[in-house]
């Protein structure tokens, strides 16, 4: 399996240490052309405006908005794949049926690491929280899967896992082991039709 | 459970802004201009470093109201600046929940012998370096981030150059060392042992490294990228040029795809004239901002 990870700015080196310690192959994506060659993309935390400014440029909006590429938010990535950001009229990918609130625990001084259960899953989740937006609604066929300070964290739907937080910033592999689970179902459903 | 200014936290936020710019800016107006632009987060203060130059005298950290009035109107994160070893500047600007603190030498040092231990504070500080013992020292200090001195407000990248390729090279060569010699590495660089340690089981340094000091057109700022900056800070080059919209957004650009040098012609081609640029040698050794901090 390849997975991409959009390296337009922010953390995405961090992924791609992840995405390796999960045994798959990491592609750094700067360029449009290079999503047909990857099964699974994550988008990494950074500054949502800063990257969807550089998205737009590039031509990646428009491509991955029709793109049935399983895809990974981290961060500023979940504000990427929301259906709508609250207060703001910008659309971004809407590939997730979420409302999703910007930096909803505070500024810098208030970001926070915690541990995280996570629905269907055994293992605890380290994560780290950085000027972190939040889940306010989650929509249907979209299943939340952690919360924290009765903030929902996580969700997922068959093919979007969109996240709060920063597993990449610790060893804590759960999220994307999750992820590559995902992408792997994706790939048999789509050989079976 | 849930624990704030964790040194995960507060490097964290720093690597979110990898491969970004970051603008210094005097009022709400400009901050507006950085973040459409696409800066990853803004510097507040009074006057940008080639003002500070010109106008001498004692540079302080500025007034609280600037800060506030950028805070409100950008949702990228806001950093500011205190003096060196301005322990109560500091506590202001983190009792105003800024993001980010700078303990700059482009300031007036409050202190000639002291940093600020930094690793006391919730929100975390980038502090300015020229080699690996100065790196070393404001890391084990606690800095979060670090950033090269350069010779800022001078448009002059030369400064910025020598200090990342410094640090770099110095880098490189304590990954390479074997475990009996880092002790007398240690001792030459007065800097902390542990921390060259780490630096030597990484490869690399513990913390993200921008470049800063001198940037003023976006081939600059991608030859900082090319010589390994994890991003950029632009001081006066961006409201200091003919054009600040179109200088900020080339800048941005020139940041993410630094070797893609057919787009950085185009971005470059017909931006209006650069700051003005002040030649390092013609500086008196007082008047280097660089040779502050210890």
């Amino acid at each position: 399996m390849k997975i991409g990870i959009l390296a337009l700015q922010g953390a995405f080196r961090e992924h791609q240490r992840m995405v390796e310690a999960c045994g798959e192959e990491a592609v750094l994506v700067k360029k449009v052309e290079m999503l047909s060659e990857i099964d699974g993309l994550i988008l990494p935390g950074g500054e949502s405006t800063a990257i969807r400014r550089l998205m737009d440029r590039y031509g990646f909006t428009e491509v991955l908005r029709s793109s049935t590429l399983p895809m990974f938010g981290t961060c500023a990535g979940v504000i990427l794949l929301a259906r709508e950001v609250v207060g703001e009229e910008t659309k971004h990918l809407g590939k997730l049926d979420i409302a999703v609130e910007r930096n909803s625990f505070g500024r810098q001084v208030d970001s926070f690491e915690a541990e995280l259960t996570v629905e269907g899953v055994e293992e605890r989740a380290l994560a780290v929280f950085i000027r972190a937006p939040h889940i306010a609604l989650a929509g249907e066929g979209v299943q939340v899967l952690s919360e924290a300070e009765g903030k929902i964290v996580a969700v997922g739907s068959d093919r979007h896992l969109g996240i709060s937080f920063h597993p990449e910033l610790t060893d804590s592999l759960v999220f994307h082991q999750y992820f590559m689970d995902m992408v792997k179902e994706n790939i048999s459903k789509e050989m079976t039709v | 459970m849930q624990q704030t200014g964790t040194e995960r936290v507060k490097r964290g936020m720093a690597e979110m802004q990898k491969g970004g710019v970051i603008m210094d800016v005097v009022n709400a107006e400009q901050a507006r201009v950085a973040e459409a632009a696409g800066a990853v987060a803004v510097m507040a203060l009074e006057r940008v470093p080639s003002d500070i130059r010109a106008a001498g005298g004692v540079a302080r950290a500025c007034d609280p109201r600037i800060v506030e009035d950028v805070m409100n109107a950008v949702s990228i994160p806001v950093m500011a600046k205190c003096r060196i070893g301005h322990i109560t500047e500091a506590r202001v600007l983190e009792a105003m929940g800024v993001d980010y603190i700078d303990e700059s030498e482009v300031l007036t040092p409050a202190d000639e012998v002291f940093h600020l231990k930094k690793d006391d504070y919730t929100v975390p500080f980038v502090c300015g370096c020229r080699n690996i013992g100065e790196a070393a020292r404001r890391i084990a200090e606690g800095a979060s981030m670090l950033r090269t001195k350069g010779e800022p407000g001078t448009g002059n990248i030369v400064e910025a150059v020598r200090h990342m390729r410094m640090v770099n090279q110095q880098v490189r060569q304590i990954a390479v060392m074997s475990d009996d010699e880092l002790m007398t590495e240690a001792k030459n660089h007065g800097a902390p042992y542990e921390i060259l340690k780490e630096i030597k089981a990484l490869g690399k340094l513990p913390v993200v490294n921008f470049a800063a000091g001198g940037v003023a057109t976006p081939q600059d700022a991608a030859l900082m990228m090319e010589l390994g900056a994890d991003g950029v800070f632009v001081g006066s080059g961006v409201f200091k040029s003919d054009n600040p919209e179109k200088f900020a957004k080339a800048i941005v650009e020139a940041t993410t795809h630094y070797q893609d040098y057919e787009l950085i012609g185009k971005l470059a081609k017909e931006l209006g004239t650069a700051m003005k640029g002040l030649e390092i040698s013609q500086l008196s050794l007082e008047d280097r901002m660089q040779e502050r901090g210890w």
